[in-house]
């Protein structure tokens, strides 16, 4: 994964304060109707080559932003722009010759591959959709394509479940990079995967990347892998980006007291006396986004916040270029 | 010692054909020793536990081998007898609180009634005793979380009702099996802290079962490494992590990605999947996985051996 010379690159992705609220509940429950903030004024840009990975606790909102950057949850409010086109309210319809360019591969290979169909026709699918191609092309792209994930050419005629969860991984792959794409969205593509199989997804997402010139945005709780692919690291809390900067320096000297927090809780191979390592542990849980605390959304957990932190919601400010924090009182190096 | 396991044999008759998932564990357990238990889906980290736990019950399986708890026989002990044992002085924490906890009674009363039948100790008394063990296990509020039914916990919170719960008959011997893997990083720290600080002051013994290395680097006195139903490595934490000696380990190892540092341009990654126990390759289980294989890994299956750090491997045995 090249380094940050992308940076000059022009943006494929952007959002402008985009928000996603869910109604749960009716009228008839006994809190009422309510609303869940899941996405919070999020404004992201993601350039040409890079990869950006999203980090952050579960229910952060990191899965619905992605599901909202394809178009695949209607955005509530803020803007969505591909290559500096408004999307934002494009219908279907509109959408259709952009959903070729903008890819998605999800953390389930099996729930998203159907059990009847052999593999190879799942990979021809986008083909036939989308390309309005002879099926002697289909076939000779779906060779290249299994080739080019690392399957071989009689898997075609399998089924999904003849497969191991790495090969089918690679099936989901396949079908997401079949028109190639500009973007792919990868919403914890080796989560559910074998240990020992992850690496080699990991490698094959980076040949894939570095031939295909594609751009990325990674979404994994490990946060070992996020920072092995990712050129960019976007920290998210409760809806909303707490800290954004190049991957190798947020996780070298985070500077939210949360994302210090995070990377200090991944346990870490070492061979120093167990529990030797310095650990910031929180206290308490990721508050309900129906409920979010007043000020900066942090703070009840926040083992330096003060009165300030309460009431004052601190902004996502841009104190290096490239690098933002949303903290009154952040760790600058 | 706790717990004394020789030679544990574990199979499965299937549709597809007999399935061994355990094939000879051995291991031993001093008290308050924290054994971490390593290994992919399908290694038999699992099943080895439930074994102990006397919790397979399956008419398909056989059990073979002995496992001897504080020198008594727990293989064959009738289920009356097991099940003085179980929640009493041998507990368990699985992966999803919610199999350990039911939805429809409050977390006070659901910890109250296994104090009640293995302690015998009256409503209010057990009650206190719930509220103890919540403080204990960090709940903010321990007297309001007792009257909480389990989804309007979360996870992490879930996780502790149920550790206190195991913690209530002050267990000798305690066994988790993925107890953090559901849970968020942060959430996992707090939980291993919390298991360190336990086993320091009840001195149970625990046996701590998950796939990812890096946790039992932070937890475990000794460890051991499974593959395909077998042990292939074991040692102390120190031998096992500065010096790995078996391919799988180190290979393991190697294919993590670093949190600090260099990164590597590429990982080194393992070949190949974890095998299916229904067609085990001849030979040694890791053989065509491995880059160290040579001609004796393709026909017999290597021994542990006696040593205190030992690896299962042709290649190191001879070395």
């Amino acid at each position: 994964m090249s380094e940050p010379m992308t940076n000059t690159n022009r943006p494929i992705l952007e959002t402008r304060s985009l928000t996603k609220r869910f109604s749960i509940g009716t009228r008839f429950s006994a809190e009422g109707r309510r609303t869940v903030h899941a996405v919070d004024n999020v404004s992201l840009t993601v350039r040409r080559g890079e990869t950006v990975g999203l980090v952050g606790e579960s229910g952060c909102g990191k899965s619905t932003l992605a599901r909202c950057l394809v178009r695949l949850y209607d955005i509530t409010d803020g803007k969505l722009l591909f290559e500096g086109d408004d999307i934002t309210s494009k219908s279907l319809s509109e959408l259709r010759p952009l959903r070729r360019r903008l890819q998605m591969v999800f953390q389930d290979p099996s729930a998203s591959l159907n059990p009847r169909r052999r593999v190879g026709d799942l990979v021809a699918e986008p083909l036939r959709i989308h390309g309005k191609v002879s099926a002697r092309e289909i076939t000779a792209r779906v060779a290249e394509l299994f080739e080019l994930v690392g399957l071989l050419p009689d898997h075609m005629m399998r089924y999904p479940h003849e497969f191991s969860g790495g090969q089918r991984q690679r099936v989901g792959i396949a079908r997401a990079i079949a028109l190639n794409p500009d973007l792919v969205v990868l919403d914890e593509p080796v989560s559910a995967l074998d240990v020992s199989v992850q690496a080699q997804i990991v490698n094959l997402l980076a040949d894939l990347q570095e031939k295909l010139k594609l751009t990325y945005i990674f979404i994994a709780h490990d946060l070992s892998v996020v920072r092995q692919v990712s050129t960019r690291i976007t920290v998210m809390y409760l809806g909303s980006i707490v800290e954004e900067g190049p991957a190798e320096e947020v996780f070298a000297t985070p500077a939210h007291p949360y994302s210090q927090a995070l990377i200090s809780a991944v346990p870490i191979v070492e061979t120093t006396p167990a529990g030797a390592r310095k650990r910031i542990i929180l206290t308490g849980d990721v508050p309900s986004p129906l409920k979010p605390p007043s000020g900066c959304r942090f703070h009840p957990r926040c083992p330096i916040a003060v009165d300030r932190c309460r009431s004052e919601r601190p902004e996502l400010m841009e104190y290096r270029p490239g690098r933002k924090v949303a903290c009154h009182f952040p760790t600058l190096t | 010692m706790i717990l004394s396991v020789r030679d544990l044999k574990v199979s499965f008759r299937t549709h597809d054909g007999p399935v061994r998932a355990i094939d000879g564990v051995s291991f031993d357990l001093k008290e308050s020793e924290i054994l971490g238990v390593v290994g992919e889906s399908g290694s038999g980290k699992t099943v080895s536990l439930l074994a102990v736990m006397g919790l397979i019950t399956d008419p398909n399986a056989t059990i073979e081998g002995s496992i001897r708890y504080k020198g008594r026989e727990l293989v064959g002990l009738p289920p009356r007898e097991l099940r003085r044992l179980r929640g009493n002085e041998i507990a368990m924490i699985f992966q999803d609180p919610m199999t350990a906890l039911t939805p429809v009674y409050t977390i006070g009363w659901q910890i109250a009634e296994q104090i009640r039948a293995h302690r015998g100790l009256s409503k209010s008394k057990a009650m206190e005793r719930v509220e103890q063990l919540l403080a204990e296990v960090n709940f903010p509020n321990p007297h309001e979380a007792m009257s909480r039914y389990p989804h309007q916990l979360s996870g992490g919170m879930r996780q502790r009702a149920v550790i206190a719960m195991a913690l209530s008959c002050d267990p000798a011997l305690l066994v988790a099996d993925e107890p953090t893997t559901a849970l968020d990083v942060t959430v996992q720290a707090g939980i291993l802290d919390l298991v360190r600080k336990l086993r320091a002051k009840h001195k149970s013994a625990v046996v701590f079962i998950t796939h990812d290395m890096g946790v039992v680097s932070e937890l475990a006195d000794r460890v051991m490494v499974m593959y395909a139903g077998r042990v292939v490595e074991r040692g102390t934490r120190t031998e096992l992590f500065s010096d790995p000696r078996h391919p799988y380990t180190r290979a393991l190892l190697g294919s993590i990605p670093p949190l600090t540092g260099q990164k590597p341009r590429r990982l080194p990654a393992i070949p190949g999947s974890p095998p299916s126990l229904l067609r085990l390759p001849q030979g040694c289980a890791f053989g065509p996985r491995c880059p160290a294989r040579y001609e004796p890994c393709e026909t017999g299956k290597p021994g542990l051996g006696a040593s205190a750090h030992a690896a299962a491997c042709f290649r190191v045995a001879q070395a």
